[in-house]
């Protein structure tokens, strides 16, 4: 073709234009902190596992999941899932379930027989774990992925803690603790049960061990004194959940009075009703709002016809009945007797005010400090005693499985640290991923898939799983209800809404780069970034 | 128990792309080797709605003719930052001609093709709001009554943008521009003037008619993807917000996009054959303020005393807008949905 | 084919037998017969394939034309007068993009006053565009030019335009000699664009051009121009080989050979003007014509030969520019420039008035007696003038002259006045 000078032109030659140089500000792509991982106690990388879980990649997604928490299948029932609490997508319609994608992809880990293997060479070192609730497991199985030599050393018949003998079977049922202990013990691990170890320092001395895990927990139910008739029917509810979930179950009578407000005092009272009980009714001295139990178990509760008598103090016990004395909130929102008094029909009692740890075995061990009836660590989860780790419900923290569980990460990471002489070396923290960092339009409203509970009346009278699991598909959908907050998901959105066309997409998993000899730093990127994934940072001239 | 049917792209549906979807159902503007029919060193100011807007539609044209596509583009904004001597940013052929006679050179185009057989080519002409509410208007007028087989894309930013932000028939009331001043009794644009150009298309009967912002691609895309499929006249608008000259920030031109619309201040719909077909609920709807104050070119309406008189006019639009298209779903449409 | 023929008619066949693709049409006076003939051959398939697109304005036929071209398509359209001004944005903007479209201008006055009749302030008003303009002195001319103009116009990439005197020709019925199909055919071959709009070799057409490139953009197309100068005379050159009769070129000439005065001019008025020379020619005084037949790009060089033998040249024409001097005179000032030769422009025939061969003897008389003043008007009624300069003066009132004329001439009602129209008055001194 014959061109014309100047007015005619070829085509694409503004690129010799590099408007790059107009810029003052630069966009940097950036993953911030997402609220689910923020909050997880046992530090999963809840959005990384979700991320594959969305494309239907459970294998992966399960893989990511257990890198971090060996018990999904439990965590994905009894934990009262902080992650959704934080979850960003409420401010939109309502959390993700994001339990349930757990607890559905730790089942079908087991359904599809998938394992871990310990691909870390053998270490040499030796390491003994005291007890085998959530923290022990938990410590035990990263340490062995680390190539460590572990050994479980457990006081009561079988493995498993309060998750064993605290939780009822209608919100864990047993075979799933099992399996998931099983795939545990396969790494190598080593377990002594029916072994209570009295003197920590002897155990590590006599068994040559390099390191020591204590997670004892917390066994000793709190009492009260509680004035009773010799007659009454008084149980803790530790030993009540204990006998619930063995062979012989204590018997409860009709009415069963549960003092407490914790979620033991409402595994206690669904468990009696279970049990036989006609009537289960939870007595608690303040009110509804402050009961330390979670919102979801005691719903629960008064869905299944569990009675709550709030700001009420058990008086007394007697024979068949309790009294109870009425309280009110003072101007601090303490309760104070106000001497009226109510008589209860009562045929048991239990007592749900709270465990405290057993601390004879730390005794002896040199440079250990307690507090409270707790054993003192610091945040990597070391004792005053080189060499000696503990985690748990022993040592302060919210006393709950997923707590424990990342209890026993940490200190698996710490105790590998230090059999190498080494210092544990943790990222820095991003910065969160908090609401105001996204831009929602670009996500779909989809409703949270409310997971089928079972009728009512069945579980009134079993101790079959009240919670159902998600089904692959609901499973699939829950999970793309994951805003992805702060951690780029390939949506495109940056590439497509560059003016200027400086975005330059990588490919499936590569994510974007910034072509800065064009981009021109108008900053839409960042707008209209769904994710909070870029941030403008000030251009150094 | 009530069953959600699985819909298969909750995460980031409205983004460009998704990669839980087919490729053929995401944008043309998430895929890697979309057109770039206008590409990088253009010298449009920073957070351009027009460089975008331009991009989003000829890509999508081209998607839609398998790349067999000529453009003809009126004098403005876009032109002169695309093609300022020695450097083009066009990758499709392209032609220049005068501000007001873009539909014209369209029409000689596509009448060429038509003569020479050659029906795989198609045409697009592309103008500002300037270009086609006032000195294009004639052209524009006479090319659909004629029923010629071009697509017209009317970039809306809403003013005379390249020669410094003067009132067109486009500019909305109360809004200020270098000829509607924000001083007096009457400050800005005057209410109750300016041409309605979708529906003064509608009203020539031409096969196809629709709105569309850059900030729903989706909905962009699928427009000109409808109106391609369709031979005749067929016209395009494009709302584009224009940094410059509505005194915002570069970075929300999106943003202001898809608040004009979610306020039903800018109404998203379609039209074929003169009848009002299809059109875009509101998601979530937002007072006129959320739109207006982003924006400089009325922030004489804003502060201390302000003119709420005035920001409860421009409500009026909205609500009026919303009654006459039903921009706001009912709960039947909502369920639906 | 020899046929008596409308001049119109004629035109709208030989631009048929060029085979545009693409002609756009808006009615004007008197251009609407060429396009309404246009319309019939290719509505009735006779020339096919063709697109006619009835436009809204000549801004748009110049503007469809414009797209067609560049698409590749051989484009024609034709106007006059108000047309060719409401179009003139487009007309610039077509040779400036270098489009080789051909429009018949059927020559016409400019107003207001609104005028239908022919002069040439339409095509004068559009010189500098950098289109090629052609004058037709017959209707023979007209065809024969159109079929040169479609083959300059692509070989140079320039639009062309083709003039000829409204109602003068256009609706003058003659003797045509219209070619065959074959003879087109083979003296213009199919259009081959030298920049096209094509999917499969994309170009941006109609840059932004500023202050580093313009004057060398500009003096390109000059020099097009140039290119034009030579190409003309061997293009016509060759249709003469090829139709068997002279037509085109850049100037013509009549009786030259020992003529003290030259008239120079456009168009129809030639053939009054040969006339009146040859009666000059039996007075014994000796005066030859020179018609121009390519005014822009202006063959100085062809016309200094033309007249160089002459002592003074008069140049009648029917335009000129208000307030300064007639439009082709000053041309052939310039070209004359150097040489001892006097240039008088005699205005002559605006709006339509007829010249008569009475008039132009009596102009070509006092050349001859060397009392011609630099500028004139022919047959200007200096009577009325001058009482209207009059009246401007002691009244001062503002409002349009044109009808204070007429109630003076008598055509508005209620003036009664009796108006000498002497013949033979000139000169507005």
């Amino acid at each position: 073709m014959d061109k014309p000078f100047a007015v005619t032109l070829d085509v694409g030659s503004s690129l010799a234009n590099r408007t790059g140089s107009w810029r003052v500000e630069r966009p940097v792509y950036i993953d911030r902190m997402p609220p689910c991982n923020d909050a997880c106690p046992a530090g999963e990388n809840v959005q990384s596992w979700l991320y594959h879980a969305e494309e239907g990649a459970y294998e992966a997604a399960w893989r990511a999941l257990v890198a971090e928490n060996p018990l999904p299948a439990v965590c994905g029932r009894i934990c009262y899932h902080p992650c959704e609490t934080a979850c960003n997508r409420a401010h939109v319609d309502e959390a993700v379930g994001i339990h349930g994608v757990e607890r559905f992809l730790g089942d079908l880990a087991r359904s599809s027989g998938w394992s871990v293997e310990v691909e870390s060479p053998p270490s040499g070192k030796r390491v003994l774990v005291v007890g085998s609730g959530p923290s022990g497991l938990s410590a035990a199985y990263h340490l062995a992925l680390l190539g460590h030599s572990v050994t479980i050393v457990e006081a009561s018949p079988e493995l498993g803690g309060m998750m064993r003998y605290g939780i009822p079977k209608y919100r864990l049922p047993r075979d799933v603790l099992d399996a998931e202990i099983a795939a545990i013990r396969a790494l190598g691990v080593g377990v002594e049960t029916g072994r209570r170890i009295d003197d920590v320092a002897a155990a590590q001395r006599d068994g040559g061990y390099d390191a020591v895990f204590l997670a004892l927990g917390a066994q000793l139910a709190r009492r009260a004194y509680i004035p009773a008739a010799d007659s009454a029917h008084i149980l803790d509810a530790l030993s009540f959940l204990a006998s619930a979930g063995g062979a012989e179950p204590a018997r409860v009578g009709r009415r069963v009075i549960v003092y407490g407000g914790g979620d033991t005092a409402m595994d206690s009272a669904r468990t009696a009703r279970r049990l036989g009980a006609t009537e289960a009714v939870v007595v608690y001295r303040r009110t509804r709002d402050q009961m330390p139990a979670h919102a979801s178990e005691v719903e629960e509760a008064l869905a299944e016809g569990i009675q709550m008598t709030w700001l009420s103090t058990l008086a007394r016990v007697e024979d068949g009945a309790v009294v109870i004395e009425k309280m009110v909130l003072d101007e601090h929102g303490f309760p104070q007797p106000t001497g009226e008094y109510e008589t209860l029909g009562a045929d048991t009692v239990v007592l749900a005010l709270g465990q405290e740890a057993d601390l004879s075995a730390v005794e002896h061990l040199a440079g250990v400090a307690t507090r409270e009836g707790m054993l003192e660590v610091a945040p990597d989860m070391t004792t005053g005693s080189p060499g000696v780790f503990a985690g748990g419900d022993m040592v302060p923290a919210e006393r709950t499985a997923t707590v424990a569980i990342g209890h026993g990460k940490k200190a698996a990471r710490s105790i590998d640290a230090w059999l190498r002489g080494e210092e544990v070396v943790r990222p820095p923290r991003h910065e969160l991923a908090s609401f105001d960092k996204l831009n929602t339009w670009y996500y779909d409203d989809a409703p949270r898939t409310v997971q089928h509970e079972l009728e009512v009346v069945r579980r009134q009278t079993g101790f079959e799983e009240v919670v159902a699991g998600l089904d692959r598909e609901r499973a699939l959908f829950e999970a793309r209800r994951c805003l992805s907050c702060g951690n780029c998901f390939e949506c495109d959105n940056c590439f497509g809404v560059c003016p200027d066309n400086a975005v330059v997409k990588l490919g499936s998993g590569e994510r974007y780069a910034f072509d800065y000899d064009y981009c021109k730093g108008c900053g839409i990127c960042v707008s209209e970034c769904p994710c909070g994934a870029i941030v403008m940072v000030p251009e150094t001239i | 128990m009530t069953h959600d049917p699985v819909r298969f792209y909750q995460v980031g549906s409205f983004a460009a792309g998704n990669r839980l979807l087919d490729q053929g159902q995401r944008t043309e503007q998430s895929r890697r080797g979309r057109s770039n029919s206008l590409t990088s060193g253009h010298r449009a100011c920073q957070g351009c709605g027009e460089a975008l807007g331009a991009r989003y539609a000829l890509d999508a044209a081209m998607r839609a003719t398998d790349g067999r596509l000529v453009a003809a583009n009126a004098t403005g904004c876009l032109e002169v930052f695309s093609t300022p001597y020695p450097e083009t940013s066009w990758q499709i052929p392209w032609l220049h001609s005068l501000f007001g006679n873009a539909p014209a050179v369209a029409t000689g185009m596509a009448a060429a093709l038509e003569v020479k057989g050659r029906t795989d080519v198609r045409v697009v002409a592309q103008a500002g709001d300037g270009g086609t509410v006032d000195i294009g208007f004639g052209c524009l007028s006479g090319m659909f009554e004629r029923n010629d087989d071009v697509l017209f894309i009317c970039y809306d930013n809403e003013a005379y943008m390249n020669t410094g932000v003067q009132r067109s028939g486009a500019t909305p009331p109360a809004a200020r521009t270098a000829t509607t001043e924000a001083v007096g009794p009457e400050p800005g644009n005057e209410f109750g003037q300016g041409k309605d150009l979708p529906r003064i298309a509608i009203a020539h009967g031409i096969p196809y008619v629709a709105t569309a912002t850059v900030a729903e691609l989706h909905d962009l895309e699928r427009k000109v993807e409808r109106a391609m499929s369709i031979r005749g006249a067929r016209y395009l608008h494009v709302l584009v917000p224009c940094p410059l000259g509505w005194a915002s920030a570069s970075s929300d031109t999106i943003r202001l996009a898809r608040l004009a619309c979610e306020s039903g201040l800018f109404p998203l719909f379609e039209a074929e054959n003169g009848e009002v077909v299809d059109v875009t609920k509101i998601r979530r709807q937002v007072p006129v303020e959320d739109y207006l104050k982003l924006q400089g070119r009325y922030r004489h309406l804003f502060g201390d005393p302000g003119r709420p008189d005035l920001v409860r006019q421009i409500q009026k639009v909205a609500d009026r807008n919303i009654e006459r298209f039903g921009l706001v779903a009912t709960g039947a449409e909502q369920e639906v949905r | 084919m020899l046929r008596q023929i409308e001049g119109s008619r004629a035109v709208a066949e030989a631009v048929g037998l060029c085979r545009p693709e693409v002609v756009c049409a808006y009615p004007i006076s008197p251009q609407t017969h060429i396009i309404e003939a246009v319309g019939v051959l290719v509505k009735s398939g006779r020339l096919h394939p063709c697109k006619f697109v009835n436009v809204e304005s000549e801004f748009a036929a110049m503007s469809v034309s414009i797209g067609a071209s560049a698409m590749g398509a051989r484009a024609y359209t034709a106007t006059a007068s108000q047309g060719l001004l409401f179009m003139t944005e487009a007309v610039y903007n077509a040779a400036g993009l270098g489009l080789p479209i051909v429009m018949t201008v059927a020559n016409r006055a400019i107003g207001a006053p609104i005028n239908i009749w022919n002069d040439h302030s339409d095509a004068m008003s559009v010189r500098d565009a950098g289109w090629v303009q052609l004058f037709a002195e017959t209707n023979q001319d007209a065809v024969d030019l159109h079929i040169q103009a479609f083959r300059l116009a692509e070989e140079l990439s320039l639009p062309v335009m083709v003039c000829m005197d409204g109602f003068v020709l256009t609706h003058a019925f003659e003797r045509v000699e219209l070619p065959d199909q074959e003879a087109v055919d083979a003296f213009l071959p199919p259009f081959e664009p030298r920049q096209v709009l094509d999917p499969d070799n994309p170009v941006s057409i109609g840059a932004m051009v500023g202050p580093e490139a313009f004057t060398e953009v500009r003096y390109l197309a000059h020099a097009r121009q140039l290119q034009a100068l030579a190409r003309i005379p061997e293009l016509a050159e060759e249709f003469e080989a090829g139709f068997g009769r002279a037509a085109g070129g850049l100037v013509t000439t009549y009786r030259t050979e020992g003529a003290e005065t030259v008239v120079v001019a456009l168009g129809s008025v030639l053939g009054t003007l040969k006339d009146a020379a040859d009666s000059m020619w039996d007075a014994g005084v000796p005066v030859g014509v020179v018609g121009v037949t390519t005014f822009r790009p202006f063959p100085a060089a062809a016309v200094a030969r033309a007249v160089s033998a002459a002592r003074r040249v008069v140049v009648v024409e029917k335009a000129f520019s208000i307030g300064a001097h007639g439009i082709l005179a000053g041309d052939v000032t310039l070209a004359l420039s150097g040489l001892d030769i006097r240039v008088d422009a005699v205005v002559a025939g605006l709006g339509g008035r007829p010249i008569s061969e009475a008039s132009c003897r009596g102009l070509l008389e006092e050349a001859a007696a060397g009392s011609l003043p630099a500028l004139s008007f022919l047959d200007l009624d200096t009577h009325l003038v001058a009482r209207e300069l009059e009246r401007m003066v002691a009244q001062r009132r503002s409002g349009p002259v044109a009808e204070n004329l007429l109630r003076d001439i008598g055509s508005v009602s209620g003036s009664g006045l009796a108006v000498a129209r002497p013949g033979s008055q000139k000169g507005a001194r």
